[in-house]
């Protein structure tokens, strides 16, 4: 497990903690089950307070993507994968509607906009 | 349950008021106390401390609300002020004896760990000690006696970066204990943006603000506008100002920023800059 954290990005810092280990669980990185490490232990190694990973911590658990054990800890939820991974798709569907939206408003066609999106898949861009 | 409760705390100078001082700190968390030279952070601290007397207001130090308990509660609390206080013909080895005499729960295995982290000689005296060498020593005895909340008076102002960088890393060990907190003041505010639950700031003795940090920095945004778009923002949205010949700075409530506005995130210090500005 990861986190960098950026002091001259416009996001709060839970946050981005938050999204950082969101896409590490859905990476499969961490596994479901998979036990993090205690808040105040996070806090020192991030160097950041201790209500900053409570809250990210709290996110996730809202979120339902990990669980948290009064006296154990905060492990990585078992099956919420799925429901996350629908979560993501519905996600995608916005954004495609947007694009198409904006593309349509540009007076592109689907075939350029489909090229587009081809060479951000391949990384070429 | 809170490790200290100030409630409407109030101390009469010739030359010097403490405004009704309220403060709460939550076990658990480090509070940061925030303020100018002379703002009335060392009078507060010594208060809770029951070393001077308040003229009004109540005070709950880990539960203590009398007097007479707080003398009781006062093993569980390691305080670091300004300068040790120590006689200078002493070494470490026997300021170490002293404490041992006054903390029940002194533990000298604990208290030579320090020394060694620190680099700190037992047999050296103290009058030969560097200013941060004083500190360290203070650190290290406030640290040995399993003390359950820390009180820290503008402790690492006079510190080299590294050893700040250092202190950091052993409040955040201390606090690895749930029921740990700390209350640590400086005027130096960038040592306490990371580490910090809780922000409070005081200002001529009076309490300005005084909540979550991660909140706090959320509430503002700095804008770098034309003296005319200054005045386009409404009454009350700018929290301070600097106005200049080629351009203004405004701390600014985040709520009420017209939308074509560029903004920044303010720091602390510029959080605490902005609010204490005389206009």
């Amino acid at each position: 497990m990861n986190i960098f954290i950026s002091n001259t990005s416009g996001e709060p810092i839970y946050s981005q903690i938050c999204c950082q280990l969101k896409e590490q669980i859905l990476s499969g990185d961490l596994k479901p089950g998979e036990a993090l490490p205690s808040i105040r232990a996070l806090a020192k190694d991030l160097r950041v307070s201790v209500i900053t990973t409570k809250r990210a911590y709290e996110e996730l658990e809202k979120e339902k993507l990990i669980n948290s054990v009064a006296g154990k800890g905060s492990f990585v939820a078992e099956k919420n994968l799925e429901i996350m991974r629908e979560q993501n798709l519905r996600k995608m569907e916005t954004y495609m509607q947007e694009i198409s939206r904006l593309g349509k408003s540009l007076g592109m066609d689907y075939e350029d906009a489909a090229d587009m999106l081809k060479e951000w898949w391949k990384g070429e861009l | 349950m809170n490790a200290i409760e100030v409630c409407n705390l109030t101390k009469q100078y010739p030359k010097f008021y403490l405004d009704h001082v309220n403060l709460t700190l939550p076990c658990g968390c480090i509070m940061g106390f925030v303020g100018e030279n002379g703002a009335g952070k060392s009078t507060t601290i010594k208060a809770i401390l029951d070393m001077i007397h308040t003229d009004e207001g109540s005070i709950n130090l880990l539960g203590a609300t009398t007097e007479k308990e707080r003398v009781q509660v006062k093993d569980d609390i390691g305080v670091v002020f300004d300068s040790s206080g120590y006689p200078d013909n002493l070494n470490a080895l026997q300021v170490g004896k002293i404490q041992k005499c006054i903390y029940t729960l002194w533990d000298d295995e604990v208290y030579t760990q320090y020394l060694e982290k620190f680099v700190i000689d037992p047999k050296k005296k103290i009058k030969d000690y560097s200013r941060g060498m004083k500190m360290k020593l203070s650190i290290a005895t406030a640290l040995s006696h399993h003390a359950k909340l820390l009180i820290l008076d503008e402790a690492t102002s006079g510190l080299d970066p590294v050893f700040r960088d250092q202190v950091l890393d052993v409040f955040y060990d201390f606090i690895q204990e749930e029921n740990h907190s700390i209350l640590i003041s400086s005027h130096i505010v960038s040592d306490l943006e990371r580490i910090c639950d809780y922000v409070t700031f005081i200002h001529k003795g009076k309490i300005i603000v005084s909540e979550e940090k991660d909140e706090l920095l959320e509430k503002y945004r700095l804008v770098k506008v034309s003296r005319e778009q200054l005045d386009e923002l409404e009454e009350g949205a700018v929290i301070g100002k600097r106005v200049g010949e080629y351009g203004c700075d405004a701390l600014v409530n985040i709520h009420r920023i017209p939308e074509n506005f560029h903004t920044e995130r303010a720091t602390l210090e510029e959080i605490m800059v902005y609010m204490m500005k005389e206009e």
